[in-house]
């Protein structure tokens, strides 16, 4: 217990003592279960990390909507903007790449993809913007505001798949699938892991690189940390900065959507995101909220949801339990964080307010 | 005398926020049936007092007795129920409900009904009673704020409160408010009950209290009847002979240079239409600090913001230089962001302005040497700002603000919850600004302090800023409008 | 049952409404406190689960109180975060509705095996009222239904009458707008705080038992489907009042009804516009400066 203390008074180190708690109470939870704990982490293990083919095709191709969407909540979070619409940001983008790259089958690859993925961005962005716009016209909290617009997208892409944008017998409630030129390459021949890892990996160095060194950053952290000051002290425009992390957060969410159907469903149906806009705030949230971290908490739980569908195929336990470590990491590090801060009053002088 | 004499006892009360110590074995008693002046300046530990003897906090150590019993309290519900009142500094009232629904907050019961008529009934009664009439039915929001604090003072007695305790109740007050309000808590006390008033004015509370304690770095230093009293020998007190050497006359004969900062006819009217600053001309030049007064609420506020150039006035002319160094109030809203570095923060100067990437070395340096200027005490450029002393922050703040020569620089209230030593500090590096011809504009809502160190002095009263001679006479008297 | 599509349009929204209202009255009086509930969905989903466990133990009224306790359960740890230990309401809700989700559906699976499926629990069946369900119309909506619908008819105005006729509604109200305001009068916030959330948890714990026991008879992975996000829609459409909520609950149960309607009368419009419009007003009213001002002025602040 004393090493996962120490361990949790580094940033990194809060997470990962997070996880081994998480982790700690979902074995008590197997075993309480009635499971074969042995039986049930081997399947874990094979699931995801066992073989090139479930570490590549299994854990890294759940990853990728994870790092991308995860950016997306990082991106927002940093700017103190609760965006929890990721999830309808992410269906917008899906919705438009797929209609853009059916219009597209008869373009080369080195067109239409490009157009896909940039029309998701934008799709996502303006989906975002819906909010955005709210926020800053008429100060509409952004959690309620995104949270309405998830479920119009939700809506929107069951009218698209039903109708106008519906394959073309008529039968099935999704679309017709992309033309082979349409969609991303795959980049280990055997294996479905696509290019848009590897995008998703550049993205997010290239995230860190912009948060860490970059003006526009550090005006995203200084307005998320401390807005007033921000505008008084660095005479930043606290709405602009707001509303433009509002729009990436919203473009990078609309890309992991363009990316999945351009990657891995090579259509659009209603089921296409698993709740991606939902864990991608927990993997935020673990790799708090630093960019090239979201890669290691993207790759994490992509092995856990990946390890859990072998889990429940060769163990028998329910894959629902991914969920509730998934759960359980995020409460983790907000008490970690909590106990942090409590820890860190104790310690240190407090700043005469009280004393007046 | 007594223990049974003493409507309320606080025997050498300790109460420590971290590793600040804002009461050290305090000593305090309040005669039953008098009006009780509690004096101190900023950070003495009065409201600290206060708010132990009204169980809102609890003491490290010490005995609090109310009525010759000694008390534990839990929580302020306690205080209440023991017949303790506190009307605080900073209205607690919910503005989104009537006086009515305010007065009957707090009564206790899941499934009692609130009947509106009746709480009207018993605010009207009040009323009767005591003569603090007001509105049942009006909404807080609406009210203007001396018939907030009536309404305060109100929910106290309807709680059949028969001790009073009043945070600096007269600093939102117009004169004439403050007279009323003096006149009723005598009558309130030669009905038999008690008031205990906390204040920093020395001249008002010897005028009306019975009886006054002078409270310094969280110990009693003084307490005693008014006629026996002298008022230097108060504000010896209150002030501590340390710090004695540092009230300065007014530094006599500095020429101030050309204009630095100049307002033309400026007026500006905030978002629910109150006009704020009305047709306000002014300059500040280089080499002079310019001391600016007002009564709170009477547009200082906002004239500072227009002459740091943080608030864009809707009419007049602004004519601003290129650099202007801003150190607002309340610091760790405004000036700093706590949970991020010293170089982080020096870096968030530029925030707004920077392009391209961030040149963090080159932040770095600059803020070691800010803190070795002006002798901040940290454990290095990357802590956290709220790791420092609120001294040690402001010293920063101004540093920073200072850093690179500016050619103006606008402070509000810069000492602020300062000890005597930052508050001397700190006001030192304002006239080592001035000698080195930056342009000052400086607020404080502590008048000594403002003449202490103004060139000249502008007082502002409902939106008009007027010049006034730098002399305490002229200055109260501008404040209340009567110039 | 039998006057016709429009009669059972009626009633069908009003069936659907019954959970929504059990929930979003729950989460009102949470936010009226000032807290947003996002986690709703847990105790959704987890009363939904109780009232299975327990009615197959001991029948309906057993399971409707299993029902409210699971919710409570899931209230209360998210209670523990956010007012104990003051952590963000929006990322903890998140987190509740992951695990209310996850171990229901991890523990059904455990519990009953892949023969969960044809579970089934006793069920309350509609309890018509003399006179009343024979009116034209809206009688068989409104009086041809389970007994917990005509419990929401004696709630909804109790709680009107508990928020702005008693003293503890006043507390409440106060916590919400300026919890400071109500410290110095002598009331605990987050005792008051907690207070509303357990209660709220077994409003959302009915809801989601009322799904079981009075509709569908058996539990399925993820049947609360969102209702948590929609009660968090319709308080902000009923303007956070008791009244405004039923309203805005039945508005949402008929937009979901309505596609059954245009099935059977052949209607030919996208059965998504009428779900969707309910959102879409509920944007459009929070843009209005009406529903601004509302809202309780601390909601959601006390995550500091």
């Amino acid at each position: 217990m004393t090493f996962l203390v120490r361990l949790a008074r580094s940033q990194a180190g809060a997470s990962v003592a997070a996880t081994l708690l998480a982790l700690a109470a979902v074995t008590l939870v197997v075993i309480a279960g009635g499971y074969d704990i042995g039986h049930a982490a081997t399947a874990l293990w094979n699931g995801s990390v066992g073989s090139p083919y479930s570490f590549f095709t299994g854990t890294l191709l759940r990853a990728t909507p994870l790092i991308i969407v995860g950016l997306a909540v990082a991106v927002a979070f940093q700017a103190g903007v609760l965006n929890i619409g990721a999830e309808g940001q992410l269906l917008a983008g899906a919705a438009t790449a797929v209609a853009a790259g059916l219009s597209m089958a008869a373009w080369p690859g080195w067109i239409s993809v490009p157009v896909e993925l940039v029309a998701g961005m934008a799709a996502g962005a303006a989906w975002a913007g819906i909010a955005a716009v709210l926020k800053r016209r008429f100060g509409v909290l952004e959690v309620i505001s995104t949270l309405m617009l998830n479920f119009i997208a939700l809506f929107g892409v069951s009218y698209l798949v039903r109708g106008p944008l519906q394959e073309p017998t008529h039968i099935y409630p999704q679309t017709a699938s992309l033309a082979a030129s349409a969609r991303l390459p795959v980049i280990i021949p055997g294996q479905r892991l696509h290019l848009g890892f590897v995008a998703a990996v550049v993205l997010a160095i290239v995230a860190w690189w912009f948060i860490r060194s970059t003006a526009g950053g550090f005006r995203i952290r200084v307005v998320g940390a401390g807005a007033a000051a921000a505008a008084s002290a660095g005479r930043v425009n606290v709405d602009r900065v707001v509303f433009g992390a509002f729009l990436a957060s919203g473009a990078l969410a609309g890309l992991g959507g363009a990316v999945q159907v351009t990657g891995v469903t090579y259509a659009l149906f209603e089921g296409i995101s698993p709740g991606y806009g939902y864990t991608a705030i927990a993997v935020a949230l673990l790799a708090r909220l630093n960019p090239l971290a979201v890669i290691v908490a993207g790759i994490f739980f992509g092995g856990l949801e990946a390890g859990g569908a072998g889990m429940q195929r060769d163990a028998g336990v329910p894959s629902g339990f991914v969920s509730v470590i998934e759960a359980l990491v995020v409460l983790g590090v907000l008490a970690v964080d909590r106990a942090r801060i409590l820890a860190g009053e104790r310690g240190q002088p407090t700043t005469g307010e009280q004393a007046a | 005398m007594t223990d049974a004499a003493f409507a309320l006892s606080l025997r050498g009360v300790t109460k420590q926020f971290g590793s600040t110590v804002a009461l050290d074995g305090a000593q305090f008693d309040v005669r039953a049936g008098t009006l009780h002046a509690l004096l101190g300046e900023n950070g003495a530990g009065k409201t600290t007092l206060m708010r132990l003897a009204f169980g809102m906090l609890r003491p490290d150590a010490g005995t609090i007795e109310a009525g010759g019993t000694a008390r534990h309290w839990r929580s302020s519900a306690d205080a209440i129920a023991a017949g303790i009142g506190m009307v605080h500094q900073h209205f607690l009232l919910v503005p989104a409900m009537t006086v009515a629904e305010n007065v009957s907050l707090g009564d206790r019961g899941l499934f009692r009904g609130f009947d509106p008529r009746v709480a009207a009934d018993r605010v009207r009664r009040i009323g009767a009673e005591t003569g603090l009439v007001l509105d049942p039915a009006a909404r807080v929001a609406d009210l203007p704020v001396g018939a907030q604090q009536r309404l305060e003072i109100i929910k106290a007695l309807a709680r059949d409160a028969k001790i009073l305790i009043l945070d600096e109740p007269t600093a939102v007050l117009s004169s004439a408010e403050s007279q009323e309000l003096y006149s009723w808590l005598r009558s309130f006390v030669t009905r038999g009950c008690t008031a205990v008033l906390i204040t920093h004015k020395v001249r008002e509370a010897l005028a009306i209290a019975d009886d006054v304690t002078v409270l310094r770095r969280g110990r009693a230093v003084l307490s005693g009847r008014p006629r026996e009293l002298a008022e230097s020998a108060v504000i010896a007190a209150m002030i501590g002979s340390a710090a004695t050497d540092e009230v300065q006359l007014p530094a006599a004969g500095s020429t101030a240079g050309v204009s630095v900062i100049s307002l033309q006819h400026v007026s500006m009217t905030d978002g629910r239409g109150v006009h704020r600053l009305r047709d306000v001309s002014m300059e500040v030049c280089a080499g002079e600090i310019v001391g600016i007064a007002g009564v709170e609420g009477s547009g200082q506020h906002e004239l500072l913001r227009v002459l740091a150039g943080r608030l864009a006035p809707d009419g007049g002319g602004v004519r601003l230089p290129a650099r202007i160094g801003f150190v607002p109030e309340d610091r760790l809203r405004d000036a700093l962001i706590p949970t991020m570095t010293l170089v982080e923060n020096l870096a968030l100067k530029e925030a707004g302005s920077a392009r391209g990437s961030v040149r963090w070395t080159s932040y770095e340096a600059r803020a070691l040497g800010t803190i070795r200027k002006h002798d901040v005490h940290t454990s290095g450029v990357c802590s956290l700002a709220s790791a420092l002393s609120g001294g040690n922050q402001q010293k920063f703040v101004l540093g920073r603000e200072l850093e690179g020569s500016p050619d103006a620089l606008v402070v509000e209230n810069p000492t602020r919850g300062l000890d005597i030593r930052a508050t001397s500090l700190v006001l030192a590096e304002l006239r080592s600004a001035r000698a080195s011809g930056v342009a000052v504009a400086m607020y404080s809502s502590d008048l000594d302090e403002v003449l202490s160190i103004a060139d000249r002095m502008i007082v502002c009263f409902d939106g008009r800023a007027t010049d006034t001679p730098v002399e305490a006479d002229a200055v109260a008297r501008a404040l209340l409008g009567l110039s | 049952m039998n006057g016709g599509p429009f009669t059972a349009f009626l009633e069908a929204g009003v069936r659907t409404a019954t959970p929504l209202a059990y929930a979003a009255l729950g989460e009102l009086v949470v936010e009226r406190a000032g807290v947003i509930n996002i986690g709703l969905e847990g105790a959704i989903i987890g009363g939904a689960f109780g009232a299975l466990v327990f009615a197959g133990a001991g029948g309906v009224s057993l399971g409707f109180a299993g029902a409210a306790l699971a919710g409570i359960l899931v209230a209360a740890l998210f209670a523990l975060f956010v007012v104990t230990l003051r952590t963000d309401q929006i990322i903890t809700g998140t987190a509740m509705s992951m695990l209310g989700l996850g171990l229901t559906g991890t523990l059904y699976r455990t519990m009953y095996g892949s023969a969960g499926a044809s579970l089934h629990t006793p069920t309350i069946a509609p309890a018509p009222v003399p006179g009343l369900s024979a009116i034209p119309v809206i009688g068989p909506a409104l009086f041809d239904q389970p007994v917990v619908t005509y419990a929401l008819y004696a709630l909804v105005p109790a709680l009107a009458w508990w928020f702005y006729r008693s003293v503890a509604g006043l507390a409440l109200r106060a916590v919400g707008e300026h919890p400071e305001a109500a410290r110095g009068a002598g009331i605990s916030p987050d005792r008051v705080q907690w207070a509303a959330l357990l209660f709220g948890g077994a409003m959302g714990g009915i809801g989601g038992g009322t799904l079981v026991l009075a509709q569908v008879g058996t539990f399925a992975e993820g049947m609360s489907a969102g209702r948590g996000f929609i009660a968090i829609a319709i308080v902000v459409l009923g303007r956070w009042t008791p009244f405004g909520v039923a309203g805005a609950a039945l508005l949402f149960g008929a937009a979901s009804a309505l596609q059954t309607l245009a099935q059977t009368t052949g209607w030919a419009m996208p059965y998504q516009l009428p779900l969707a419009f309910p959102y879409v007003l509920t944007l459009v009213l929070l843009a209005s400066a009406r529903a601004r001002t509302a809202a309780p002025a601390a909601l959601g602040q006390r995550s500091a």
